[in-house]
């Protein structure tokens, strides 16, 4: 684990997402209404639609193109979609959020 | 060895049969292709958007270069075939003898030239090919003066591209009445009468005398005495079958070269498909029955046992917006009825033609929607005795079992398509219903059909009463989604009376079973609690569509489009500049102008959005709110400023209209229309809210629609003055918002409310004006320009990726 200091959670707004560009594509993070973080592929495996401009509810997330939802806590689509994105460890610790840099690594050389 | 087969003319028939047999055997053939005109096959039916500027010659090429080549099909063009020597089986052109084994006739047809004193003038064209279109266009100068002997359908097609270009256009036609060949002579004057009023004018029972002119053609002479200026002319009377070659070899010909039912004329090895033939002593001028031609010809060719059966069409056509349908005989006969509907105000006409129990022609004008089902009854020779009293209202009006539409539907084989947005088959469907999916969502969730525009999903549900029998009820007021149980209208209902203020308040009192609702009622609650709270409710970004969170369509690669407002469809050279600069600066790939007057970027980056607004609030523009279920625009015509038929300025009513409702977010897009006089040029009828001026004052109607329904709108008072007008608009845009489920728009929320109550409502001047007051009170909270507010400097670190990692990384 290689924690890596992106930003205050507070530059994310409840129910919202930010994204973290890498080399590989854009990372979508995700602030839930209890302030818990996900961090997970913004591109939907359906059409590309970037997913951190989707609607958060609860734990999940609508895809702005064609309304795929996906678990942000396993990246996997839900109900008769197929498919998934990559999820991302994250966590907040004294307001700041953290990615796992070396998974985000691992992504890129894959 | 390969045959080698030849092909004379490149036109939309022997292109069809080229298409098929390199498809089905792309190697039986050694192909040559020989066409006069110096290009390869194109798309004829598309000439008159070519001629009217609506398409390029390019748009409409079917086969180009690149095609022939990968295809192996030698082509020889600009080149006339002049000779068949059977004997040798040979053909020439240009001095050159090409063998062939087996040969195809695609001639196709020549247009008729009537044989009066100056018809060889410099500007008397025919309508057939490009150059002749080309020919048109170039005589095109504003003002110019075209003339068109003929008023059947080329005729019609060729006088009104030219129109379209600018020139005056005379139609001479030699009947009584246009289109005789396809319509009867009630629907033929409603044509007339409708393109005079577009400015034409039609000379009917006109005989061309001469053509008359020096050096070139100067006027048209008729036999009545009359004269028109004519700087070109355009002879569109009929066509006959191009038959020259044939004749020469000796080949049996009728009117046209004779073929038997494989399309083989009278020599084995030659064959013959498209216009140029004659099959049963019939001739063929429409697309459909020649690409049936081909396909015989092709299988023919390839040995297989195929056989021409010429089946019944319908012309549907579009004649500068003329909306004309007929099918089959529809000619008086002993033993024939008619049943016959018109409505003069709307200009709808529908005739059909019976026989006994069977319904044998069908001609319809202005409202042609049910063409097909009539068309339907007339192939399949319908006993059309049980529906005989509804008949001419259409399939919407068969009720009982013997019309019922769930027969239709019933019938309909697995392979149909029923949602068009999703490509979902009807047979995915039946499996779905059958593997348990017996409510509407279900079926959705799990085929996807009816998810997108919902267009079928009446469609969806008829499949499942079909497949599910008596176990299914449609559920007329499904809940608001999967979240809740309650509906639409119970939401709003309760919102008011237990006072929710808040998306959490009303998840927790009405009991929503999700944590934090879906991407279905969020959005729906937002608006509900702006639109009841509009002073105590703060806007949830986190709610709204992307495209209003961000204010712009987001596009399909992620980019946003963005579309200032021009009120009214007015806007000045600063303004055109600002934007052609913003369009340069941020490298817009595309720059449109949409339907509601104004220009749109497209293709622009999330993070160049707010800078982009900067410079247009710089300009002095707002955001257009082209993304919002808000109000869009006012589309408006001159008015009396400028316009010699102007009734009144309804250039300056659509900008305060525009001015006074913008910003306000209602159930659904919300777009006006103010035309200056009945003439209509703004197209105000068809709009949510419409103003006609008439010299009177102004005539508010609503409900109209353009988009996956189209309606015309309905009356709803009419007012004096403009202030009078502005008021009932903005109350009744309000009576709106307060009362529809969100989504609906204002032609759906009418129809479950009735026009009758918006009337009442806008009739009672107290409520009127308490209406217009709390419309005003959201105003003042609402009428701010989103582009301001969020280009702010606090605001601008959201529009770009919080963190950059892509260096990082690659480490």
């Amino acid at each position: 684990m290689n924690w890596i200091d992106i930003g205050a959670l507070a530059d994310i707004p409840p129910q919202g997402a930010r994204v973290v560009k890498t080399a590989s594509g854009c990372v979508a993070v995700f602030r839930t209404a209890e302030d818990q973080v996900f961090a997970i592929d913004d591109a939907c495996p359906h059409k590309g639609g970037p997913l951190s401009e989707g609607i958060v509810h609860g734990n999940a997330v609508t895809c702005p193109l064609h309304a795929w939802v996906f678990s942000l806590e396993t990246g996997m689509a839900q109900g008769v979609d197929e498919g998934s994105v990559n999820s991302y460890p994250a966590r907040v610790e004294a307001g700041r959020i953290l990615l796992d840099a070396s998974r985000l690594a691992r992504r890129s050389a894959a | 060895m390969k045959q080698k087969l030849v092909v004379i003319g490149a036109g939309m028939a022997s292109g069809r049969v080229l298409e098929q047999l390199t498809e089905l055997a792309p190697d039986a053939f050694d192909i040559t292709l020989f066409n006069a005109e110096p290009r390869g096959n194109y798309n004829r039916i598309m000439l008159s958007p070519v001629l009217s500027g609506e398409k390029t010659y390019a748009e409409i090429v079917t086969h180009d270069a690149d095609w022939y080549a990968a295809r192996g099909i030698k082509t020889v063009l600009g080149h006339a075939v002049t000779k068949i020597d059977r004997a040798t089986k040979t053909v020439s052109s240009a001095g050159v003898e090409t063998p062939y084994d087996q040969l195809i006739i695609a001639t196709g047809s020549a247009p008729f030239i009537i044989p009066v004193q100056g018809h060889k003038l410099p500007g008397v064209v025919t309508y057939r090919d490009l150059e002749d279109a080309n020919a048109m266009i170039a005589a095109a100068k504003p003002g110019a003066k075209a003339v068109v002997i003929g008023g059947g359908l080329l005729g019609l097609e060729a006088a009104a591209g030219m129109q379209l270009r600018g020139m005056e256009v005379v139609v001479i036609h030699l009947m009584g009445h246009l289109m005789e060949r396809q319509l009867d002579p009630a629907a033929g004057y409603l044509l007339q009468k409708s393109l005079e009023a577009r400015g034409m004018k039609i000379h009917c029972k006109g005989a061309t005398k001469a053509i008359l002119g020096h050096e070139r053609v100067e006027a048209v002479l008729l036999e009545d005495g009359t004269v028109y200026d004519a700087d070109i002319v355009c002879m569109a009377v009929g066509i006959r079958p191009e038959v020259r070659l044939a004749n020469d070899a000796h080949l049996d010909v009728g009117r046209g070269i004779t073929v038997n039912d494989a399309m083989q004329t009278s020599d084995p090895s030659i064959w013959a498909v498209g216009e140029c033939v004659e099959h049963n002593k019939q001739l063929f001028g429409l697309v459909a029955p020649l690409y049936d031609q081909a396909t015989v010809l092709a299988q023919a060719l390839l040995g297989q046992d195929s056989a021409f059966r010429p089946v019944q069409t319908a012309t549907k056509l579009k004649v500068t917006g003329c909306d004309l349908f007929s099918a089959g005989d529809f000619a008086d006969g002993p033993g024939r009825e008619d049943i016959v509907f018109r409505d003069p105000a709307r200009a709808v006409y529908k005739r059909l033609v019976i026989e006994g129990d069977k319904l044998l022609g069908a001609v319809m004008y202005g409202d042609t929607a049910d063409g097909n089902w009539f068309f339907g009854l007339i192939k399949d020779g319908t006993d059309i005795t049980p529906m005989r009293e509804t008949l001419i209202f259409g399939p919407a009006y068969q009720g009982g079992a013997q019309a019922d539409p769930m027969a239709a539907v019933a019938a309909l084989p697995l392979s149909a398509e029923i949602c068009g947005c999703n490509g979902v088959c009807k047979g995915k469907i039946v499996d779905a219903i059958l593997g348990g999916a017996n409510t509407l969502d279900l079926v959705r969730a799990t085929t996807k059909a009816s998810s997108s525009c919902g267009t079928c999903t009446g469609l969806v549900e008829q499949v499942m009463a079909v497949t599910l029998g008596d176990s299914f009820t449609a559920n007329a007021n499904p809940a608001m989604c999967k979240c809740t149980d309650h509906t639409h209208e119970d939401v709003r209902r309760l919102i008011k009376s237990m006072a929710l203020k808040s998306i959490p308040a009303v998840m927790q009192e009405l009991g929503w079973r999700s944590v934090g609702g879906c991407a279905s009622c969020r959005p729906a609650l937002n608006y509900y609690l702006i639109a009841d709270w509009p002073t105590e409710y703060v806007d949830d970004r986190q709610s709204r569509f992307v495209n209003e969170r961000n204010h712009g369509n987001i596009q399909k690669d992620g980019t946003y489009s963005v579309v200032p407002r021009m009120w009214g469809g007015v806007t000045t050279p600063s303004e055109l500049r600002a934007i052609a600069d913003a369009a340069d600066k941020y490298n817009v790939p595309l720059v449109k102008v949409t339907g509601g007057q104004r220009i749109d970027l497209l293709g622009v980056k999330k993070e160049d959005l707010p800078s982009m607004w900067q410079d247009l609030n710089a300009a002095g523009m707002v955001s257009g709110h082209a993304y919002a279920k808000g109000l869009r625009t006012v589309k408006t015509c001159v008015g009396s400023d400028f316009c010699r038929f102007g009734t009144q300025d309804s250039t300056g009513l659509g900008i305060k209209l525009e001015k006074l409702l913008w910003g306000s977010w209602t159930p659904a897009k919300v777009k006006l229309g103010v035309s200056g006089c009945p003439r209509n040029c703004a197209e105000a009828t068809c709009k949510d809210i419409g103003v006609v001026c008439v010299d009177s004052g102004y005539e508010i109607s609503v409900a109209g629609a353009a988009g996956m329904d189209v309606r015309e709108t309905e009356f709803l008072c009419k007012a004096t003055t403009e202030a009078e007008t502005m008021e009932i608009i903005a109350a009744f845009t309000q009576l709106y918002r307060e009362n529809s489920r969100y989504l609906h728009r204002i032609y759906k929320w009418v129809a479950k409310v009735g026009l009758g109550w918006c009337q009442e409502q806008m009739a009672d001047l107290d409520m009127r004006r308490e209406l217009y007051d709390r419309f005003m009170l959201s105003q003042s909270v609402y009428q701010i320009d989103p582009w301001a507010e969020l280009s702010k400097p606090d605001q601008l670190a959201q529009w770009a990726p919080m963190a950059d990692l892509s260096l990082r990384a690659a480490e």
